[in-house]
């Protein structure tokens, strides 16, 4: 058997409400008043495609053999690096093994599906055993377009495998057209689109039928064999009318999460997906459609092992913890979008020295500490000598993960002189439940909230932008840990 | 045995510029200002100094690396100079080159002079250069001093149990009394004097310091010549001879910033040195025989938690001292009669040059009656580079006789 082993789904922290958008830009373009309604999930300053990428497969591969993986696939369609292997960066943060294959997955949003697809092909031939999927997307719309209330960011991850199945794979349907609902040129920023009600007629009213009934044939199913339909179409009336001309009752539609998410590009239907498998039993049937350039429609039917899956996989959880950018300013800030006066501090340039990269991608990518053999002292950065005085035993270190540990705030401060598009920054020194300790910046909170022995956890993030090379540095950042908590 | 450097060195003069925003003047201005005065006070002839060592942390903001630019600049007739930096200790790191040569008998006179022109940076605070290596960059903190020193204040807050608003009322009393010592003090850089409420209204830097908890960043030099004390006798028959203690450093072993044994409200370099200097200057109740103290108050935490740090105040109990005026220009053990790193002013590589220069001005009673210390006849200079969990720290004590 083939198919899903584990999921989950990350939205960013901090959600935009749309009348905030409307009230800041409504005066240039008075029609967005309907989409004013409910809010987007916008991704933190230090966050972007890669970092939630890393998030959805943290959480995915929560509980699973990460050692077992050889294959990870990220879907995105705003990759931080045209060249540089985007999915060898989530690779290295999640301390995968070095010898796997790995890809990235662009160009139309249904990428997502695709490389879940290439992913089940890919078990499902023997040549791999367990690949990751990321699907995560960061798409910018122009201040005062449709696309700046539409668009959200988001991802979701997927561990795919032949043992321990929680949902199988039965089947799918691809097509593949040059539809040209949204674009972006090579240079492009913001993302463009053609006239709504043309996307709507002969986008999804014609292409989400086709795949749908061509996998229903290929399948030998019929739309009512299945509990939940997942598909991504932004359009209310669009998505009743879809409904009503495939037959998807009314409790069979998953919701497109665009009250609380937005439409999140290549991790929309992925993300839908995962929600769906969240509230899913054994026996559940669900079909997944995509839509951009083209479709794939996908059908799984849900095993027993779905009960193994915690909280901690699903979104609501994700969707439950959130705090209301209340900025619109800021949020521009943020994306880039608007240039903002950092002060001089921020223009001191060290550039990236891709040999250093490369000798501490274990202990900066992978936040690999050390353990020492001798006293077991853990340590980070890694030493040589072992830092405990009573021991200081000389080459003796084991690699040790501390991205997946919980650690404490010892100290913090929340810092306004430093360069930062989020001030204060804040920051402070983490030590780790079972040993090790570094001083480091803290995220997703406010001043406010810190306080002294308050439990952290691990998130990878952006350390740098580097904007006259156009690129950014990675590093983790210390999270306040949240409850995971579905009420 | 070694038997350290007590007794061994005299200071036979000193210099110091007017500290602060010295648009006018150049690090080499600086430098031939300290020097003037140094020379003039020591009495002796250039071509006597037979060795110098050159203190300066941000060169590359002024003159550059090396020891050439102290050479060229006070044209000393091709001596060995030494140039070292070492954060904020660097002044007391040039000191401590010059009084070695001397202890160990190597040469009669040496020069220590420690400068700093960082007001050229364009911008507040201590420049940004890449100060801890290329892996901060990757993998550090995104911090300024400010937040790093502010940890005390919460990791102190944590371990005794006291609530902030106590903390704020015992650093506003430092800055406040800093304040006032440094108006009085004509080559002080910031000269106003300061209420607690002022203190505690200000800007917020980082969290819980404001704006007064930090020092001034500025520009200055000062310097020393150092000798043996026969040959400080011989040149000055008729002055009270300030003589040499101890200087005693520690640097951070890794420790504090990796292992879990420091809990981050104070320094463990500064009570490793405190303990060796107290002996190595025959001090056996440092509460008792210090006079008065120049500490490193880059921030006013950093004063509050050093005063329990160097064995005077009682652990845990600072913040009555402070409160009590124990450390006041009035008090048992004036701490900061100049003014301190925080109204003096902090030119990184002359401070502990500068701190060096207060206690000595004081102990041949030099200073105007409204800012003498009483009765002192020992002092001790602290000066500290680096950040709490990564620093050098090193302590001067010297006498008079």
């Amino acid at each position: 058997m083939v198919g899903i082993c584990s999921y989950s789904g990350y939205v960013p922290r901090y959600r935009l409400n749309r009348s905030m958008i409307y009230k800041a830009m409504g005066w240039m373009n008075g029609s967005t008043i309907g989409n004013a309604k409910g809010e987007k999930a916008v991704a933190n300053f230090d966050e972007d495609s890669i970092t939630m990428a890393v998030a959805a497969g943290m959480d995915a591969l929560n509980g699973c053999h990460s050692s077992a993986v050889d294959g990870v696939y990220l879907a995105s369609t705003t990759m931080p690096y045209k060249e540089r292997l985007n999915s060898g960066i989530v690779s290295a943060a999640l301390g995968l093994n070095d010898r796997i294959r790995a890809a990235d997955f662009a160009g139309g949003l249904k990428a997502g599906t695709t490389a879940i697809l290439s992913g089940l092909e890919a078990v499902e031939s023997k040549r791999l055993n367990t690949v990751l999927v990321c699907a995560s997307d960061c798409r910018l719309g122009k201040p005062a377009s449709a696309q700046e209330m539409v668009l959200g960011d988001a991802s979701a991850g997927f561990v795919l495998g032949s043992d321990n199945v929680v949902a199988e794979f039965k089947g799918s349907f691809s097509t593949t057209y040059d539809f040209v609902d949204h674009y972006r040129g090579e240079a492009a920023l913001f993302d463009r689109q053609w006239e709504d009600r043309w996307i709507r007629d002969v986008g999804f009213e014609q292409l989400i039928p086709e795949v749908v009934n061509g996998v229903l044939d290929r399948c030998g199913m019929k739309i009512t064999d299945f509990t939940k339909v997942v598909y991504p179409c932004v359009y209310p009336a669009a998505r009743k009318k879809l409904n009503k001309i495939l037959g998807i009752a009314p409790e069979k539609e998953q919701s497109n999460l665009h009250a609380e998410i937005g439409e999140s590009g290549t991790a929309h239907a992925p993300v839908m997906l995962a929600a769906a498998l969240e509230q899913s039993k054994p026996g559940d049937r669900i079909l997944v459609v995509s839509f951009g350039g083209g479709c794939d429609a996908l059908c799984f039917e849900v095993t027993g092992n779905i009960s193994r899956m915690g909280a901690g996989n699903g979104i609501s959880w994700r969707l439950n913890n959130k705090t209301a950018l209340d900025n619109y300013t800021k949020y521009l800030v943020w994306r880039n979008i608007l240039p903002v006066d950092a002060g001089l501090r921020a223009e001191e340039d060290d550039g990236t020295r891709w040999s250093v990269v490369w000798r501490k991608r274990r202990e900066v990518l992978g936040l690999w500490g050390c353990k020492c053999r001798n006293c077991g002292t853990v340590q980070y950065p890694q030493q040589r000598i072992c830092v405990n005085p009573e021991c200081g035993a000389i080459d003796r270190m084991d690699e040790y993960p501390l991205a997946d540990k919980t650690g404490r705030v010892a100290s913090f401060t929340g810092d306004f002189l430093a360069a930062s598009v989020n001030p204060p920054a804040i920051y402070g020194n983490i030590e780790f439940d079972g040993g090790g300790k570094y001083l480091m910046d803290l995220t997703d909170c406010d001043l406010d909230e810190v306080k002294a022995d308050m439990p952290v956890v691990m998130s990878f993030r952006k350390k740098y932008s580097d904007d006259r090379r156009g690129i950014c540095g990675y590093f983790w950042k210390a999270v306040p840990k949240r409850e995971v908590n579905n009420g | 045995m070694a038997d350290g450097i007590r007794d061994k060195v005299a200071i036979l003069g000193m210099g110091c510029t007017k500290f602060g925003e010295r648009w006018e003047s150049s690090a080499e201005d600086l430098i031939v200002e300290a020097f003037g005065e140094c020379l003039d006070d020591a009495g002796i002839e250039k071509k006597q100094i037979q060795m110098a060592w050159l203190g300066t942390c941000y060169s590359g903001l002024h003159m550059g690396k090396s020891s050439i630019p102290l050479g060229m600049t006070l044209k000393l007739p091709y001596i060995p100079i030494t140039r070292v930096e070492n954060f904020c200790g660097t002044a007391s790191e040039a000191l401590k080159g010059a009084c070695y040569a001397v202890a160990a008998g190597v040469c009669d006179i040496a020069l220590a002079l420690g400068v700093e022109k960082l007001k050229d940076a364009g911008y507040g605070g201590l420049p940004v250069a890449g100060a801890f290596g290329y892996m901060d960059f990757l993998r550090g903190a995104n911090y300024s001093a400010p937040g790093l020193f502010a940890q005390l204040a919460t990791a102190y807050a944590a371990k005794f149990g006291i609530e902030m608003a106590r903390i704020k009322d015992a650093i506003a009393h430092v800055s406040v009394k800093s304040h006032a010592n440094g108006a009085l003090n004509p080559k002080a850089h910031l000269r106003a004097v300061v209420t607690p409420e002022q203190v505690k209204a200000a800007p917020m830097i980082a969290y819980p310091l404001g704006l007064y908890d930090c020092c001034g960043v500025s520009d200055g030099a000062a310097a020393a010549i150092v000798t043996t004390p026969a040959i400080a006798k011989s040149l000055k028959p008729n002055q009270h001879m300030v003589k040499v203690k101890s200087i005693q450093a520690a640097v951070s072993s890794g420790e504090e910033a990796w292992f879990n044994n420091w809990d981050g409200a104070g320094f463990v370099t500064t009570g490793k040195a405190a303990d060796r200097a107290y002996i190595e200057a025959g001090i056996r109740s440092p509460r008792e025989e210090i006079g008065m103290m120049e500490v490193h108050d880059c921030f006013s935490i950093t004063e509050f938690v050093t005063m329990e740090d160097l064995r005077i105040s009682p652990v845990g109990k600072a913040y009555e001292d402070i409160m009590d005026g124990f450390y006041d220009m009035n008090g048992r053990i004036p701490c900061q009669p100049d003014g301190g790193l925080k109204c003096f002013g902090h030119p990184v590589g002359a401070s502990g040059l500068r701190m060096l220069y207060s206690i000595y001005e004081q102990l041949l009673e030099r200073v105007p009656e409204e800012r003498k210390v009483k009765n002192a006849r020992m002092g001790l200079t602290h000066n500290l580079g680096g950040m709490p969990q990564a620093n050098v720290c090193i302590l001067t004590i010297v006498g008079r006789d």
